[in-house]
């Protein structure tokens, strides 16, 4: 046991102050659209790691309030393929903290040129339960999931392969995008099926001439709009969720970037509010780095 | 057992190594349009486009392509004849937009034409 324990010292002590110098020294800066449900088409750059935590506070109605939590882990396999595994995580008032689960999705750019439309596969297997992140909205999700204790809601396992066609176009400076959703819980239950729409442009598109934190062009603002639409025996928008609101970004000097965006149910089925932040650190290069030993 | 059939490897091997000699030697220029091989730089000659076009250089590609664009092990210099002579500003330009995604080269549409023009009056400079 006391060797474990030194072990484990021992790992802390040599492996993490590397990790920590690799990253301060190789964080580029990314330039990530503000969008928290909706995927682009743009792809993590071949060979950089980026670290996401993206984060939402809610409450319904009469219950009480939750702070979901994914961290995320981003890895540019190939310039035509991106792999990402997830934590998640949420809190709840007046309840519990609790580990909900875990993804692992990889989106492929089958097209290797730019079009007017770009298409992109994605496929994701997900094993979580009590999950109040609201990465996405498919199916019947709605307000009445929010309201079973985090005990109750975990014992509802959810083994969920899902599988998005994600459209973009850019565009004169502005990225337009569109996902459409299909998800399947492995253990039974019809297919579930969601949209999400996302559109941003930098605040200004040439860069500068000189270092600055807050030129325009660090800036992105854009909307994003996502939601349900039923599943295989009752495909439509009764008894759905939808969401629209407004989102921002900023590309920090360090190579962080951060994001906002309050959002508004649009129905009675939905949350009235969410509040969605978002912290991104990409660091570059990473397996060549510690091949090299920098 | 059944049995595989070497024609088929031989022949897959043979492109995949066709095609990856000829990404190599700067074959991407030969798919060029026309109108994007003629487009002209609206910043060229502009000193605040080269200063900008450095950071831009700097933030995207200095990670492949080294902090002097002297190229790395697996990335190309952008000081060759072929970037600097052989390729008009409308090649590279079509280049960034689309990448050459089979050899790890991404698209950088995302940055929006200002950048890309500003990028490469930068990388037009290098060897002067």
């Amino acid at each position: 046991m006391l060797s474990l324990l030194w072990r484990r010292r021992q790992w802390r002590s040599r492996f993490l102050p590397v990790l920590v110098i690799a990253a301060a020294s190789a964080a580029c800066r990314a330039q990530e659209r503000p969008y928290f449900v909706t995927y682009s088409h743009e792809m993590e750059e071949p060979g950089n790691l980026e670290i996401e935590m993206f984060s939402v506070i809610g409450r319904p109605p009469g219950g009480n309030r939750f702070l979901g939590s994914t961290t995320e882990f981003e890895y540019g396999a190939k310039a035509w393929w991106t792999t990402e595994f997830y934590l998640d995580g949420q809190s709840t008032w007046h309840d519990s903290t609790i580990f909900t689960g875990y993804r692992w999705e990889n989106r492929f750019r089958p097209l290797l040129r730019e079009h007017r439309i770009n298409p992109v596969i994605y496929v994701e297997y997900e094993n979580t339960s009590a999950d109040k992140a609201l990465r996405e909205v498919v199916g019947h999700d709605g307000r009445p999931d929010f309201y079973d204790s985090n005990a109750d809601a975990r014992a509802d396992k959810e083994r969920e392969l899902e599988l998005k066609l994600i459209l973009g176009s850019n565009f004169r400076g502005w990225n337009l995008s569109e996902n459409f959703i299909a998800e399947k819980n492995l253990g039974g239950g019809p297919w579930e099926f969601g949209y999400a729409l996302a559109a941003s442009r930098p605040l200004k598109l040439a860069a500068s001439a000189h270092k600055c934190a807050f030129c325009r062009e660090k800036f992105m603002a854009g909307a994003e709009m996502y939601g349900g639409l039923g599943d295989w025996h009752s495909f439509g928008t009764r008894l759905t969720s939808h969401y629209l609101g407004p989102a921002i970004g900023w590309s920090a000097p360090n190579g962080m970037t951060l994001s906002f965006s309050p959002q508004f149910g649009l129905n009675d089925y939905s949350l009235p509010r969410l509040y969605r932040f978002g912290v991104q650190y990409e660091i570059e290069q990473i397996v060549n780095r510690f091949r090299r030993g920098e | 057992m059944k049995r595989g059939r070497p024609w088929l490897l031989t022949i897959m091997i043979l492109t995949i190594a066709v095609l990856a000699c000829g990404v190599a030697d700067g074959s991407w220029m030969r798919h060029v349009p026309a109108k994007d091989h003629e487009r002209k730089n609206p910043y060229e000659g502009q000193a605040d486009a080269v200063a900008a076009g450095r950071l831009v250089y700097e933030d995207h590609c200095s990670q492949c392509h080294g902090e002097n664009a002297q190229g790395t092990k697996k990335r190309p210099s952008l000081k060759s004849q072929r970037v600097q002579e052989e390729a008009t500003v409308g090649d590279l330009h079509w280049l960034l937009v689309n990448g050459n995604m089979g050899r790890g080269m991404p698209s950088w549409s995302k940055l929006g034409d200002p950048q890309i023009w500003q990028v490469i009056t930068y990388v037009k400079t290098l060897n002067k």
